[in-house]
């Protein structure tokens, strides 16, 4: 099936041969199997699959897709089903077994029978749902880049072809000139989704402005904020969006060689982008005489290092030359002087991915959508205390209560929200009262916090703010790259004075030190780590100044987390002397007869919540 | 391990980049993927070949996490400390971890079994708190289940 493609005419008839092909009237089951499905089974599931479909003989009456992540990570391994009549509706299941693979092979796929076990129950409707478009989570978001996850098989080039792939290039290369796809991309309001949100448009044309030859192109998928996977999920499910959106860039800035740097921590997502660039320069999609056009373009991978500064442009480049990756000052912006001090063009991979999307629905369509000055969708990742752990792709403008309770589902049992963390450790805790806040860039940097990559951490009551601080401090003091004073020094005198505040030996004179530092880190530091790096403690100082006081005044950690200020003990009242919290009591610290309440051993106690979590009288009391 | 072979591998890895000194990181992390950690005699060898101090290779070993100078024990225990994992109790995993394996972080149990290693975020949110024994992710682990897992191996 691969074979060179030289014109923008050949494309379009392959594109037709791989589409009637591809969706022939058959019944396709789809299986998400990404690092999260994997990571739950998925493979076994497939292997199940492959061997009912040989039993009942039935491998020319059905497509076995395996993609990427749906996003829906919660109910892993899942799979659609699309039955060959009436392919309008998808059926969903959820979190399966490989013992269940048989019964949908024979119920539903030979005989049409919904299995009423396997469906997703909604915890807000309280009724299991059939069909995935019927879902809250999936109905409510508005999926741009991600929609497509469900559609290919990330290892096969012609299943992006068949949805419509490479047209954006063919266009672009048939009937654009440089400037007007400049044009384009300014008119549809892209900004940067790597978390600065600079203009994406005004970025390309500094760059093709700029003297200098040769030019560069990055794609920064180095997606080093620890409860973000937005990033990993696109170049697991979708890599040939990024490529093609890559390639765009290349034509419209005037450069001819392209980097990916993405996080080794991520070995799939390495593969799939590995695979993808392969093929692509099988068909001669990259490499020389892209489509007749004499566009020259090649894509070569730069797996990082495990440092979380690289994700810093300046950094980034240091590291893909092989040096320290350190950032510098930018007086010089990088489209002039960046890698190699050549003018190069860096975006995010939800950037890049952005691309064809805006070049194939117009730049208006995307422009519709969105607030007044944040264009188009953010994909969030919904994680921490809340029931609908996933990846939603929303408009920009949603409000926090839309994102967290409708399609979050709320938190899980009878628990209270307390905060969201949006922007991992460069940015802050939003609190309850902030709930109907309409996110966007603007709106997240004016309430503290930053859009960041979009992670998006929902805590409850049972997370302690000041905890949340210390441990974002921690993160960002030890990933400093040491080079600045102000980060280096300055993060290391912060997290001791919170890590006192935890011990219940901190002083309320400490508070304003830390604002005192937090400001001074923020104005002095050189790079985007140090600038953002007090965020989350300047944010919690603003919106919970009264659990820090209370460690300080009270020592006592009203959330029962920081370890020195807490004790266990359990309720006589509640407790039934089940028995349940001695044997599972890793350190043996709890003793008590069969139905006489227990009793805790202070001494032997660990304080690892194992107790707390598993009793079902809440007996376990902490203070 | 012998010096010849060891010097081969090098060899091999740092022609894979033309010996160019712009490969550096990635030569180091394919010899990290071969050996497991970085051998001293690996670093000098890399710093001959791309004709550059051997300090400038120890400071590329050292910056990034990805390196190590020891060698691991039979298995890699990583836990995952992400922000969706630490609120729901990663630390306490660690800890757990500790008391068992009688090590802190980066260190080797005697029996050169278990190598305990923290990681940032390994991406998998949704399924933490998270830990990967080799290649085998656990999802949603729980203290009291540490012991079975490490009965495992």
């Amino acid at each position: 099936m691969v074979r060179k493609i030289k014109t923008f005419k050949e494309l379009e008839d392959l594109k037709q041969e791989c589409k009637n092909e591809k969706f022939l009237k058959k019944t396709r089951i789809t299986i998400s199997s990404g690092t999260c499905g994997q990571a739950c089974g998925s493979l076994d599931i497939i292997a199940e699959f492959k061997k009912q479909i040989q039993r009942y003989k039935i491998d020319d009456k059905v497509i076995l897709k395996i993609t990427g992540c749906h996003g829906f990570c919660q109910v892993e391994p899942n799979i659609l089903i699309n039955p060959a009549k009436g392919l309008e509706k998808t059926i969903f299941y959820q979190r399966l077994k490989p013992a269940d693979v048989e019964e949908i092979v024979s119920e539903t796929i030979l005989k049409n029978r919904v299995i009423e076990r396997l469906l997703y129950v909604d915890s807000l409707m309280k009724k299991s749902i059939v069909y995935m478009e019927e879902i809250p989570f999936f109905k409510s978001q508005c999926r741009l880049l991600l929609r497509n996850n469900i559609l290919i098989d990330p290892t096969d080039i012609t299943d992006y072809l068949a949805i419509g792939g490479y047209t954006a290039l063919g266009k672009v290369l048939s009937g654009m000139s440089p400037d007007e796809v400049i044009d384009k991309i300014k008119q549809s309001g892209l900004r940067g989704r790597g978390g600065g949100g600079f203009p994406t448009g005004k970025k390309w044309e500094s760059c093709r402005n700029a003297k200098g030859s040769p030019k560069y192109i990055i794609c920064n998928a180095d997606e080093g904020d620890p409860g973000a996977f937005q990033d990993r999920s696109i170049l697991e499910g979708n890599p040939h969006s990024i490529i093609e959106g890559m390639i765009i860039g290349g034509y419209a800035v005037g450069a001819s060689e392209g980097y990916v740097y993405v996080r080794n921590e991520y070995p799939l997502a390495v593969r799939h982008i590995e695979i993808a660039i392969k093929q692509a320069e099988e068909m001669g999609l990259l490499g020389k005489d892209i489509l007749g056009s004499n566009l020259r373009f090649t894509i070569k991978i730069n797996r990082g290092g495990g440092a979380f500064v690289c994700g810093e442009s300046s950094a980034l480049m240091a590291s893909i030359e092989g040096r320290l990756g350190e950032p510098r000052f930018k007086h010089i912006h990088a489209t002039e002087k960046g890698l190699w001090d050549k003018p190069t063009t860096l975006n995010n991979v939800k950037t890049w991915a952005c691309v064809p999307v805006i070049i194939n629905e117009g730049a208006e369509k995307f422009a519709n959508i969105g607030t007044d000055k944040s264009k188009g969708t953010m994909i969030f990742s919904l994680v921490g205390k809340i029931n609908n752990t996933g990846l939603v792709e929303v408009p920009m403008g949603v409000s926090l209560r839309e994102l967290i309770f409708d399609i979050g589902g709320g938190i899980p049992g009878k628990r209270r929200f307390k905060a969201v963390q949006i922007g991992g450790p460069s940015g802050g805790c939003i609190p309850e009262e902030l709930l109907d806040l309409l996110v966007d860039y603007d709106s997240l940097t004016q309430a503290g916090s930053m859009m960041g990559s979009g992670s998006c951490i929902v805590m409850d009551e049972g997370t302690c703010m000041v905890d949340v601080a210390k441990y974002f401090l921690s993160f960002t003091k030890e990933e400093s790259c040491g080079k600045c004073t102000p980060c280096r020094e300055g993060t290391i005198h912060m997290l001791n004075i919170l890590k006192d505040i935890s011990e219940g030996v901190g002083k309320e004179a400490d508070l304003e030190l830390l604002e005192e530092l937090g400001r001074m880190i923020k104005l002095t530091s050189l790079c985007g780590l140090g600038q953002s790096a007090p965020n989350p403690v300047l944010s919690t100082l603003r919106y919970f100044k009264d659990e820090y006081i209370t460690h300080i005044k009270d020592k006592k950690c009203p959330a029962g987390i920081c370890q020195t200020l807490i004790e266990y003990s359990i309720d006589k009242e509640k407790c039934t002397g089940c028995g349940v919290c001695r044997m599972e009591c890793p350190q043996e610290a709890i003793s008590g007869q069969k139905k006489v309440p227990h009793e805790i051993n202070g001494q032997k106690c660990v304080k690892c919540r194992i107790c707390l979590d598993i009793c079902k009288f809440e007996a376990v009391k902490v203070s | 391990m012998k010096q010849v072979d060891l010097d081969k591998e090098t060899d091999k890895i740092v022609d894979r980049y033309n010996a160019r000194i712009t490969g550096s990181v990635s030569i180091l992390q394919d010899i990290q993927a071969l050996y497991h950690y970085l051998p001293k005699e690996a670093l000098i060898r890399v710093a001959e070949r791309l004709n550059i101090p051997l300090s400038q290779v120890f400071s590329l070993a050292t910056f990034y996490k990805a390196f190590t100078l020891k060698p691991h024990g039979k298995h890699l225990v990583c836990v995952c400390l992400g922000t969706a994992c630490h609120v729901r109790g990663a630390h306490s995993l660690v800890d757990e971890l500790q008391r068992r394996l009688k090590i802190k972080p980066g260190e080797t149990t005697k029996d050169n079994k278990f190598t305990l290693a923290v990681v940032n975020c390994l991406g998998c949110c949704a399924i933490g708190p998270v830990m990967v024994i080799d290649d085998k992710y656990y999802e949603h682990v729980r203290v009291n289940k540490i012991d079975s897992i490490l009965n495992k191996y």
